[in-house]
């Protein structure tokens, strides 16, 4: 158990990086703290997996330090750094029964076979694969044999990190919410600190306590869930978080207020941004209220999506593309209505950043 | 009941007469030569097993069997695990990749009895590269066509020379279809290089191990060209194998009926232990 820091991290896969382009993490300062569940989310390619590999020792990091508490392991091979990790397609060892596969990592470190039994006993437990211990690891469902990688990386007590690479890639969907509440309960059991890759934001948000969000081998925000979809500090957060993601309007800022299409907006409380130019308004399609009468922005709407519990309009004002998430009545395609953004969650953006604070607030 | 579609069979039909043509006639032949004495003139009187019983019973087959069996022995023992050490030991990516590749595949592409012939001048005691630096050089007594135990250590190097590239080939794409997450795995597992090997390398090279031993045992259990061009059989029958005592029955001493018995016994044998091999290998595939 530990508290991972690290420190002015840079990482390039070319010997000799010039720009910042060569470079798959650009710059990375973060603590784990420990015991916490994190999720680390971003798009395939921004550099999450990468990371993991330089947490973890797979990877040398080309400038900065990794930090296990005030211990300096960037130059440790993974096995002497104790972590676990467990990637995208189950790792298992074919010829080997699941008990002995559990048993793999503690055996490798040469402990009491009284001790491993004890432990493999009660991960088994845990994972409830105690009756397939005697079966070969080879003869289980893709599920199950993950759940026996997750097992070995468990399996220590004493782990600094347990990682996860995009775990559930190969699981059925049914059973992916199965597993996922399985790793939650895990968590909650063995309190290790988790760190858990994927692309999937429902998997990172029903996962994590904090979600690290990432973009080009940047981090973008650290928050938890609800700051994530309340208050995206990037306009990459707010598309990239939420079904449909936030609606990003063109708008002038003049005199600290925003205009989109020439209307006023009126934003969530002062702007940030020093003089006048071009701005970005973020709104949340939850917050978008679509009436036919009242006042607001006038738009018609260009379709309807019906998702079950609630429907997608997606109207036009100012050649610009808004969505709302609506309940129970909704609009026809082609009727003229009025949109409302509501006043609490309506922020600025300058340059994709967050550039309004709340009445009174910080930014 | 849904009826029954025989024109079915018109598909299979091609693949039937190519079969009858090509095996299953000729062999027939063969068990047909095996039951009767010829004596010319396209006359066969009916003979029973006894050409069987009397190749089963020879001195002359035992010995060659025994021959046989000792050198696929060898050959087993030595290409097996120096085509695994090759190919672990072969770059898995870069520059240097398909210099191997096509660096171990060279040997193969020789045909056999050019395979024969070179090794034969190679080892030539007066003017082989290799004959005259043993005797010459280092003075060390080395000739194959006179001492029966430098003869058999030229056919064995020989054929591992020749063949040891195909069980390298089949170990390296066993081998490079293993996914790095695997090695990722087993790093933080703690697992010593030796582990690695044991339980992941070895496992997944299993399948193609399971058919480079067949290939290899088979196709060196009826060997005949490459040691016939090199040695004839000889000095005396010491490199006598199976094959060559089989060709020198049937084509030498015309010997048609105790020729196509041993034949039959020949094949069954092949069968028989490749089918051992088989089974043993893969028998615990299945097992939960």
């Amino acid at each position: 158990m530990a508290q991972i820091t690290l420190s002015n991290l840079r990482h390039s896969y070319r010997p000799d990086p010039a720009g910042d382009d060569d470079y798959a993490l650009k710059k990375i300062d973060l603590t784990w703290e420990d015991g916490g569940a994190y999720a680390l989310l971003g798009p395939s390619g921004c550099g999450k997996s990468t990371l993991l590999n330089i947490i973890s020792g797979l990877l040398v990091p080309s400038e900065g330090k990794i930090l296990f508490d005030d211990r300096d392991v960037t130059a440790l091979p993974p096995a002497k750094r104790n972590i676990a990790q467990v990637f995208q397609f189950p790792v298992i060892y074919d010829t080997m029964t699941v008990y002995d596969n559990l048993a793999f990592p503690l055996r490798n470190r040469g402990r009491d076979e009284a001790i491993v039994k004890q432990r493999v006993t009660a991960i088994a437990e845990m994972l409830e694969v105690t009756g397939m211990l005697s079966t070969r690891a080879s003869n289980l469902s893709p599920d199950n044999k993950q759940k026996i990688s997750m097992g070995r990386g468990l399996v220590r007590e004493d782990v600094n990190v347990v990682m996860f690479d995009e775990p559930l890639t190969v699981i059925d969907p049914h059973l992916k919410w199965k597993l996922r509440s399985k790793l939650k309960e895990l968590h909650q059991r063995v309190r290790a600190t988790m760190i858990y890759v994927t692309h999937d934001q429902t998997e990172a948000l029903t996962f994590a306590d904090q979600v690290v969000v990432m973009q080009d081998g940047e981090i973008v925000q650290i928050g938890t869930p609800v700051d994530l979809f309340e208050r995206p500090a990037h306009t990459f957060v707010g598309h990239f978080i939420g079904s449909p993601g936030m609606n990003v309007l063109p708008c002038d800022v003049r005199g600290g207020a925003a205009f989109f299409g020439g209307e006023q907006i009126t934003l969530e409380g002062p702007s940030g941004i020093s003089g006048d130019g071009k701005a970005e308004v973020g709104i949340r399609p939850e917050f978008v209220s679509v009436s036919r009468t009242g006042g607001g922005i006038a738009a018609h709407v260009r379709k309807v999506a019906d998702i079950g519990r609630h429907k997608v309009v997606e109207a036009i004002a100012h050649d610009s593309r808004i969505h709302a998430i609506l309940d129970g009545e909704a609009p026809n395609a082609g009727d003229a209505v009025m949109l409302d953004f509501k006043q609490s969650q309506t922020r600025l953006y300058k340059d994709g950043w967050l550039a309004s604070r709340p009445e009174g607030g910080a930014l | 009941m849904k009826k029954l579609n025989q024109r079915a069979w018109l598909f299979v039909t091609p693949v039937l007469l190519l079969v009858a043509f090509n095996a299953l006639i000729p062999m027939m032949t063969v068990v047909n030569y095996s039951v009767q004495e010829t004596f010319g003139d396209n006359l066969f009187f009916w003979q029973g097993i006894d050409w069987f019983e009397q190749v089963l019973t020879s001195e002359r087959f035992h010995k060659a069997l025994g021959r046989q069996f000792l050198f696929t022995f060898l050959i087993l023992i030595i290409e097996v695990p120096l085509g695994v050490a090759i190919a672990l030991a072969m770059p898995r990516q870069g520059f240097w990749v398909p210099f191997c590749l096509v660096t171990m595949a060279l040997p193969m592409l020789i045909p056999w009895n050019v395979v024969g012939a070179m090794w034969n001048i190679f080892t030539l005691p007066d003017i082989g590269l290799l004959g005259y630096f043993m005797n010459h050089t280092l003075g060390i007594s080395y000739d194959m066509t006179q001492n029966p135990l430098a003869a058999w250590v030229t056919i064995v190097i020989m054929d591992v020379w020749h063949w040891t590239s195909l069980v390298v080939l089949l170990a390296y794409a066993g081998l490079v279809s293993i996914p790095n997450a695997y090695y990722q795995a087993a790093e933080i597992d703690g697992a010593s290089n030796w582990a690695v090997f044991r339980y992941i390398q070895l496992p997944k090279m299993k399948t193609v191990l399971t058919i480079a031993i067949l290939l290899r045992f088979m196709d060196s259990f009826n060997i005949y060209t490459e040691p016939f061009v090199l040695t004839g059989g000889g000095p005396g029958n010491s490199t006598t194998l199976l094959s060559i005592d089989l060709v020198k029955i049937a084509l030498g001493q015309f010997d048609l009926g105790p020729a196509a018995a041993m034949s039959l016994i020949y094949f069954a044998i092949t069968l028989l232990a490749s089918w051992l091999f088989y089974t043993l290998m893969t028998m615990n595939d299945n097992k939960s």
